[in-house]
């Protein structure tokens, strides 16, 4: 009987918090058929939203790949003063709240601070901008890849490319054709839990991007601004857009995630 | 000399692990490195492949200054104890991956692996992956692997130690032939002190990261340097203030010259050999006889008897504590 007992609420608890809310969602959006759906996805603005999020999010997942597999390396590889310091960094991400971020990049980057000022001057605006959008989104993300590949590296050792180097392989040729083949599937997965949390940030880019409708508007500011306008249609399309592209790579990462 | 290794001291942290270690060893000879775990022999290993950089002290490999030269332009061949398969490579991409980074034609790599692999009974391997190999199969890939290069000297590093005791001895002697075949200057790391004196025609016993001997196995055996290399090197036991193997002592009942008197406290059949112990002047001992010979005396627990080494055996007097 406890046994039961414990799976009907396990299972209510999760209707209520998970299966009710998106499914009403779905239910909103396709309430009256696929003709409005799409008529909202492609709106211009829609559209013009889509395209922002994906060059946001490619850029992200790409600084976050090269910095993560070169930072995996430097922190189980090497040794140097600072080590722990810099382990310890890279988890703050995950302890700061996104609008911190945001208000933080704001402080350096804008028009009216030194950096931000500087950069103006050359014509590079970084605050309300693509610019600031990667970087905000590129912090929120930042131990996403370095977390998945740093256990696999450690469980590869330093054998196989230490066997690579008396075979007459330099430093890269080893990283290319033996480290990045053993750490390929951890990689995938850093990577698309990446690009996961790129498509999906918020706080800290709603800050940093002003929420410029049609310049630097994400998918997600998209979804808010229109909810705020009473255009619900909209809302809940880009909504369960959102949600259908979580679903993807949650099911990408189950596909990945066994083979290490 | 294929390698001269000079004056070499290498420390992790405040941890001498080589203290002025000097060793040569000459071309197409096979090498050991005996000594107990922690006395430094994987480590000097590494330090002539250039896996490890020495604090002091000079690497020459063919007459060649080697000691800043990175791994890669040595041209050795190192052969891991755990074996370091490339497990996302066939076991032929494994033994052509050294060719591959030297750019050598595909028909080339084609031909030479497949010599390889029949060199080390791997032929029918070649398309499987290293986790569907077992641990033998394994090391005989890495060795082809290593061979591959055509290196000055191959490098084993504790080669069998993760081996189940069979397959060990098989390619133990496996390997001593090989190298009766390839004449590479061979030098491999045991602890094993059966493993140097069966394979090796060189051993160079190290402790606490210094050379304790050098010299053939019939040397090191028979004339141990000090008691450490007589202790490892095998068995043996102290009779009258002296170290002695225990087949090199005659136990008799009759009182002999230079005999010390020894009581039988007991006598313990292992097969055809027969392990006599005694109390000799208050403390154990003990000798190795024949079954045949220890039937003829009929030594039981209680007798008194007389012990001495067998004249022309090599014993160490041991300093009086």
């Amino acid at each position: 009987m406890a046994k039961y007992g414990l799976r009907t609420i396990a299972v209510l608890y999760l209707f209520f918090l998970l299966v009710l809310p998106v499914g009403l969602i779905i239910w909103r959006t396709f309430g009256d058929g696929l003709g409005p759906f799409v008529e909202a996805l492609t709106s211009a603005s829609a559209v013009h939203a889509f395209q922002v999020t994906l060059t946001v999010a490619l850029w992200a997942v790409a600084a976050n790949t090269v910095f993560g597999v070169g930072t995996a390396v430097l922190l189980v590889r090497h040794r140097f003063p600072g080590k722990r310091l810099l382990n310890a960094l890279i988890d703050l991400p995950m302890a700061v709240s996104p609008v911190v971020v945001g208000l933080a990049l704001i402080l350096v980057y804008g028009r009216f601070a030194p950096v931000g000022g500087l950069l103006e001057s050359w014509g590079v605006q970084v605050i309300f901008s693509t610019p600031g959008m990667v970087l905000a989104t590129v912090f929120v993300a930042l131990p996403l890849v370095v977390r998945a590949v740093v256990p696999v590296l450690e469980e590869l050792g330093d054998d196989q490319e230490q066997a690579a180097h008396t075979l007459g392989a330099s430093r890269l040729q080893a990283f290319v054709r033996i480290t990045l083949p053993g750490i390929r599937w951890a990689l995938a997965y850093g990577v698309v839990l990446c690009l996961a949390r790129s498509l999906g940030e918020y706080g800290a880019v709603a800050v940093v991007s002003g929420r410029l409708v049609d310049q630097t508007q994400t998918l997600t500011l998209f979804v808010e601004e229109r909810f705020q306008n009473f255009d619900q249609p909209a809302a809940f399309a880009a909504a369960t857009a959102l949600a259908l592209i979580a679903v993807i790579t949650l099911l990408l990462t189950k596909l990945l995630r066994p083979k290490g | 000399m294929a390698i001269e290794v000079r004056d070499v001291n290498k420390s992790f942290g405040t941890t001498p692990v080589l203290r002025d270690v000097s060793i040569d060893v000459e071309s197409g000879s096979l090498t050991a490195l005996l000594g107990p775990s922690g006395g430094g022999k994987s480590t000097l290993l590494r330090v002539i492949a250039g896996l490890e950089q020495p604090d002091t002290g000079t690497v020459r490999i063919s007459g060649v200054d080697a000691t800043r030269l990175a791994p890669q332009r040595r041209n050795v061949g190192f052969v891991f104890q755990h074996y370091a398969a490339f497990k996302h490579l066939t076991v032929f991409r494994n033994v052509a991956f050294g060719l591959e980074i030297r750019k050598r034609p595909k028909d080339e790599i084609r031909k030479r692996v497949m010599e390889l692999l029949e060199l080390v009974h791997l032929e029918q391997m070649a398309d499987r992956y290293p986790s569907q190999l077992s641990g033998g199969q394994r090391q005989r890939m890495a060795l082809a692997r290593a061979l591959a290069v055509e290196p000055e000297v191959l490098l084993l590093d504790e080669p069998f130690g993760a081996l189940d005791a069979q397959v060990r001895k098989e390619l133990r002697t496996w390997l001593r032939r090989l190298h009766d075949e390839v004449h590479v200057t061979t030098v491999f790391v045991t602890h094993d002190q059966e493993e140097a004196i069966e394979v090796a025609d060189t051993i160079v016993v190290l402790a606490d990261g210094e050379v304790e001997q050098v010299g053939s196995p019939a040397e090191v055996y028979d004339n141990p340097a000090n008691p450490f290399v007589m202790r490892f090197l095998g068995p043996v036991t102290e009779i009258g203030g002296s170290l002695v193997r225990p087949h090199d002592i005659e136990i008799s009942t009759e009182p002999v010259e230079g005999g010390t008197a020894a009581t039988v406290s007991r006598v313990v059949r292992l097969g055809f050999e027969v392990r006599v112990e005694l109390q000799v002047e208050g403390r154990d001992a003990w000798v190795q006889v024949t079954r045949g010979f220890a039937d003829q005396l009929a030594l039981k627990s209680g007798d008194v008897v007389s012990v001495r080494p067998t004249p022309g055996a090599r014993s160490l007097v041991l300093a009086t504590v």
